[in-house]
């Protein structure tokens, strides 16, 4: 559905005559074309998982984290810009901090995704700064249970089973509705999302990837953390098993 | 003698006790300025929400001035959240009002409520704004004369009739000792379905160590077979 917005995309603060806002949509597209980010919420728990492109073979590996701990119990896959993205991060980690200290409780993650939302929304208001070129799945883990949450450019958030955003997000989607995330738990769903992700990544087209996943379940104690390292290698084991029957039929 | 300028002072007796998953909350109704009533009637379990309660001693200005601050935060932050505030969440914006403010204020305070995470809980903060989550807390100048009392009484799993039972006696044995703490006994249960008043008045309380009847006229007494009529 793309289309130019002549005249009407120079600032965030116009409308187009078919009341759509551009500068938003633009934004939007610089998160389409980032590396796949999923997360699916299992009956125990939540995982996240990155396709994180490798710009150069210099780069250390474990380095350019897309997924952040924002709090305890909870974290934040980024796609997009990365610097957008850290910003986003920086919000949400001082927005949870200040929550605890006045309240006294970890912050609801249903109330972290708003306050998310409305910041990022907010740099959509005004004409002297420019939308957040990045898009955010925000997974945690508090006393009503696991949640998942996105957060677009334009500042909208919804709650989800299963969100994927970046290149790879219509076949990802595609995979996770194929899932029953209410009988799995987050240790079947580490392979699950592993298994997605090396399906969704074009060898063709894009560079090397590496995985990066982390989870909040009731097995980390509910606490975020990268996905524990004999885990991680079991599941790109089995996403490469997965890949190569694939590819033999 | 009668300084009818001192500040309002709530001298005070309020109790809070936990019972199988609900609360009830307790105290007199006596506030004084210097060593006159000015109110002998006064409800000192005011209402933060719905669910949770709040228990005032000390200065009377301090403590509603605290109240009102926190149900008006409470409020926004439930607007907020779209449930209901936790026992735990009152309690905290509870004490950072008194923290950050010890040095003005002059209140402890006792929050009790029901919420549906953790069920009946207390939560103690005296002067100068410590939060202490207790498994019953006493507060004010008459909870003195009951700690020894409230130590062996206390047990844990009581029912509803048992500890509403050592809530009145406690609070009415405070009255019988502490000159700041007179009037009735109010009391206010908590749980998950609805919030019950009770009330206590002075004539239904029993009579402790040394504590004459009252007597309906000098006349009666007069007219009665002791002699000595002041001698019990």
């Amino acid at each position: 559905m793309s289309s130019i917005g002549t005249g009407y995309d120079l600032s965030v603060t116009t409308f187009s005559p078919d009341g759509r806002v551009f500068q938003i949509e633009y934004a939007a597209k610089a998160v389409d074309n980032s590396g796949t980010v999923v997360g699916i919420k299992c009956k125990d728990g939540i995982v996240i998982g990155v396709e994180k492109l490798i710009a150069s073979k210099m780069m250390l590996p474990g380095s350019n984290r897309r997924i952040h701990s924002v709090h305890r119990h909870s974290g934040m896959g980024v796609a997009g810009l990365a610097a957008d993205g850290r910003q986003i991060v920086a919000r949400a980690k001082s927005e949870a901090h200040n929550y605890e200290n006045t309240y006294g409780e970890p912050i609801p993650i249903k109330e972290l995704a708003d306050r998310v939302a409305s910041y990022v929304h907010l740099c959509t208001l005004y004409w002297w700064l420019r939308p957040f070129g990045s898009g955010v799945i925000l997974g945690g883990y508090d006393r009503d249970g696991p949640q998942l949450y996105m957060v677009e450019p334009s500042g909208v958030s919804y709650r989800y089973f299963g969100a994927a955003i970046g290149k790879g997000r219509q076949a990802a989607k595609t995979e996770i509705e194929k899932l029953k995330l209410s009988d799995m738990t987050c240790r079947q769903g580490v392979i699950e999302v592993a298994k997605i992700i090396y399906g969704v990544h074009d060898e063709a087209k894009d560079k090397t990837f590496e995985l990066e996943m982390s989870w909040v379940c009731d097995e980390s104690n509910r606490q975020h953390q990268k996905v524990p390292e004999a885990l991680l290698e079991e599941a790109k084991e089995a996403a490469k098993a997965a890949l190569e029957e694939m590819d033999a039929d | 003698m009668n300084d009818i300028n001192s500040p309002h002072s709530m001298g005070t007796t309020i109790i809070g006790v936990p019972y199988a998953g609900d609360v009830i909350l307790g105290a007199d109704s006596r506030t004084s300025t210097g060593l006159y009533a000015a109110n002998r009637d006064s409800d000192k379990i005011t209402q933060l929400t719905d669910n949770v309660y709040l228990c005032r001693s000390g200065s009377a200005a301090d403590s509603q001035i605290v109240s009102d601050y926190v149900r008006h935060f409470l409020h926004q932050h439930m607007m907020q959240l779209g449930q209901p505030a936790t026992v735990k969440v009152a309690a905290n914006l509870i004490r950072l009002l008194s923290y950050s403010n010890k040095n003005m204020l002059q209140t402890g305070l006792i929050v009790g409520g029901w919420d549906k995470y953790e069920g009946g809980k207390i939560y103690g903060i005296p002067l100068g704004g410590t939060i202490v989550e207790q498994p019953f807390a006493i507060g004010g100048s008459g909870s003195t004369y009951f700690y020894g009392f409230f130590d062996q009484e206390w047990k844990d799993g009581m029912t509803k009739d048992e500890a509403e039972k050592l809530v009145v006696k406690a609070v009415s044995l405070a009255i019988a000792r502490d000159g700041a703490s007179g009037g009735v006994v109010r009391t206010v249960i908590i749980n998950s379905e609805d919030v019950t008043r009770n009330f206590y008045p002075g004539d239904t309380l029993p009579l402790w160590h040394e504590e004459l009847a009252p007597q309906n006229s000098l006349l009666d007494i007069l007219s009665s077979a002791s002699p000595e009529p002041m001698v019990s």
